[in-house]
């Protein structure tokens, strides 16, 4: 195992699958010869040339619609944008055209195509750069939306992600990339749609994805103090959604937490929040917490975002609360 | 059949099939139109009649071997020329499971992979990048085809349009972009909303060259295409061409077209394109009214059976619904 990087891991992912086919091309702002504005496709120019790692002009509708054309028509597609914010500009062609070509087609066509870039708040970014857009993406049916939070997974979803005949949208995150992590020597993939538990534990069920799995992790290591056990499950896959690992877990524990830094109208918190009450209404001791980022965009100061955002304190009250434990 | 030349540069045989496409268009579509008034056909109905010559004249220069056609939702002409049957199309139309899209796209959303047409689209200009898209695929090949990328005046100032013709020159793409001005985007003269009446100055903005065609003239078309077409391919360029046309319909089948006059309305139909092609026939000596007539019954027994065939497909199965979602 080597120690690498999340942006390592993603730049390797890109690199093993671009040499194995030729049919896979990059698209992007500053992919090529500025190497990714996060770096995320250093080399992969001198490696594969202008042909294959194509910079664009800042015009995310059009670039986004010509990798779906070109899906559409046999090629294997990455488009990154720079960050999520601005895959608003091409939300019509991929909820219209990437999402719907082969439904009303009747199945004439595969999309072959990776929507990647970082998605969720950094920091000092204000309101119109610190938009995690995760609801969106996964409630549209015809997409598959895959959030890792490690280098290991962000390697593997990535190439089962560009392997795979449907687009997928690809949610890294900016605080992520510097994130270390163990990352195998020998090549593999991590199938799309399946969670993984993290921690075993018996009190309380943890459901998270993407970079809010850290305060996660780091809430479950507090929680053990208290001798509370949490499970952690990061889902890794939003659409399509490992209920089964969740519900499995929450019938064990009777209880729920669920992070998700979205804000909270129709969000995939609120999402599974109601899809545990349904199903596992009988198990619940308590009524199933979900903290989202707070329903209001984003400030600039840094007080102020941070309050915004789900927090490790916000999570261990949260497993307090339904644990009925009154210290703190 | 003679495949004589004429005093038309042009063998009889493919003058009748130019005919015969045109007035395949028509009937097709005044039969669809006449379901969609018995409620056979549901939703949207957006016909082209009147524009027959720009999808049949222009489609007539490829080779769908390696060429592709890209339209958006007034998309019925389209897909007829580049030989998708009219069963299957008259069958979409009825929502039916034999629908060239299984019943699940309808009139906007005919898509035809094996014959190279790649839709249909009902977002305005939405098409306009996945256009050049699949040119860029061909480019990457060095296969040598040529996408057509048609769309209507309403079309011609979103986004899209101007980000695709820059990324379209910069890349070198082999497409033709092509402004089916039928003057007006649903209700909206495009005189009312466009900063400038000559299209091919936008094309010009892009470095791309832009020229107008009549689009009345079938074979005026056809040569224009011809040419562009062949300077396209050599170069591995995008062009842009204005065609300037008429629709006879309403915006849709819902739509009166009260924003026009009736006497607009009658003075191009006068130069409405089958004539024109009747006409430059006849006067070549090429064919008469005898021929005409036997295209126009052969054209009558297609669309009727087409219409046959649509009513007695069955309903696509419910369990359908689910399916295509994903791969």
């Amino acid at each position: 195992m080597a120690l690498l990087t999340f942006r390592d891991a993603l730049n390797q992912a890109l690199d093993e699958e671009m040499e194995r086919d030729p049919a896979i091309i990059i698209i992007g702002e500053e992919v090529a010869q500025y190497n990714g504005a996060y770096k995320v496709t250093k080399g992969l120019l001198d490696k594969y040339g202008p042909s294959r790692v194509i910079d664009t002009p800042i015009t995310e509708e059009g670039f986004t619609g010509v990798g779906i054309g070109a899906a559409m028509a046999g090629m294997r597609v990455i488009v990154e944008w720079m960050t999520f914010n601005f895959s608003i500009q091409a939300l019509d062609q991929v909820l219209n055209n990437a999402a719907k070509m082969r439904y009303m087609s009747g199945g004439q066509f595969t999309l072959p195509i990776v929507f990647r870039g970082p998605n969720g708040p950094a920091e000092y970014l204000s309101s119109q750069h610190s938009q995690a857009l995760q609801s969106m993406f996964a409630h549209i049916p015809g997409l598959k939306v895959v959030a890792p939070s490690t280098p290991h997974d962000a390697k593997g979803l990535l190439k089962s992600a560009i392997r795979d005949d449907n687009p997928v949208v690809f949610l890294e995150a900016e605080l992520m990339y510097n994130w270390t992590g163990e990352v195998p020597e020998q090549q593999y993939v991590v199938p799309i749609g399946t969670a993984a538990i993290r921690q075993e534990g018996t009190d309380v069920t943890i459901v998270s994805f993407s970079k809010p799995m850290k305060l996660a992790m780091e809430a479950a290591a507090e929680l053990a103090k208290e001798d509370i056990s949490a499970e952690v499950i990061d889902l890794r896959s939003l659409r399509p959604l490992d209920e089964t690992t969740v519900f499995e877990s929450v019938r064990k524990t009777n209880r729920c937490v669920i992070i998700d830094e979205a804000w909270p109208v129709a969000s995939i918190g609120t999402h599974i929040g109601c899809r545990v009450s349904q199903e596992c209404f009988d198990f619940l001791d308590a009524p199933v917490e979900v903290i989202n980022s707070q329903d209001v965009p984003m400030p600039y100061n840094h007080g102020l975002e941070l309050a915004a955002q789900p927090s490790v304190a916000a999570i261990i009250a949260a497993v307090r609360r339904c644990s009925y434990a009154t210290n703190g | 059949m003679s495949s004589k030349k004429t005093s038309l540069p042009y063998a009889k045989e493919f003058l009748e099939k130019l005919l015969y496409q045109m007035l395949l268009i028509r009937d097709f579509e005044e039969k669809a139109s006449q379901m969609y008034g018995l409620r056979k056909i549901g939703g949207f109905l957006h016909l082209y009649i009147g524009q027959e010559a720009v999808a049949v004249g222009s489609i007539a220069s490829l080779d769908l071997a390696r060429d592709y056609v890209l339209t958006a939702y007034r998309d019925h002409g389209h897909a007829l020329v580049c030989g998708t049957s009219s069963r299957s199309l008259m069958a979409e139309l009825y929502g039916k499971a034999t629908g060239c899209s299984r019943g699940k796209g309808g009139s906007m959303h005919f898509f035809d992979a094996k014959n190279h047409f790649l839709g249909g689209n009902g977002i305005v200009g939405a098409h306009i990048p996945l256009a050049a898209g699949v040119a860029l695929k061909i480019a990457y090949n060095k296969e040598g085809g040529l996408v057509l990328c048609f769309f209507g005046d309403g079309a011609i100032h979103q986004g899209s349009f101007h980000e695709t013709l820059n990324l379209a020159k910069i890349w070198r793409l082999p497409v033709i972009f092509i402004c089916e001005n039928n003057q007006y985007g649903m209700g909206t003269d495009f005189r009312r909303v466009s900063s400038v009446t000559d299209f091919t100055l936008f094309g010009n903005s892009y470095g791309i060259q832009g020229r107008q065609v009549d689009g009345m003239d079938v074979l005026a078309v056809y040569e224009e295409f011809v040419r562009t077409g062949k300077h396209c391919r050599e170069n591995l360029e995008p062009a842009f061409i204005e065609v300037k046309t008429y629709r006879y319909r309403g915006h849709s089948a819902s739509d009166p077209a009260k924003y026009r006059t009736k006497e607009e309305l009658d003075e191009y139909k006068k130069q409405d394109p089958i004539l024109i092609l009747k006409s430059k026939m006849t006067e070549a000596g090429v064919a008469g009214q005898d021929d005409f007539e036997r295209l126009e019954a052969r054209c009558r027994i297609e669309v009727d059976d087409a219409m046959e065939f649509a009513e007695k497909s069955p309903q696509p199965a419910l369990e359908t619904l689910y399916e295509d979602v994903l791969v």
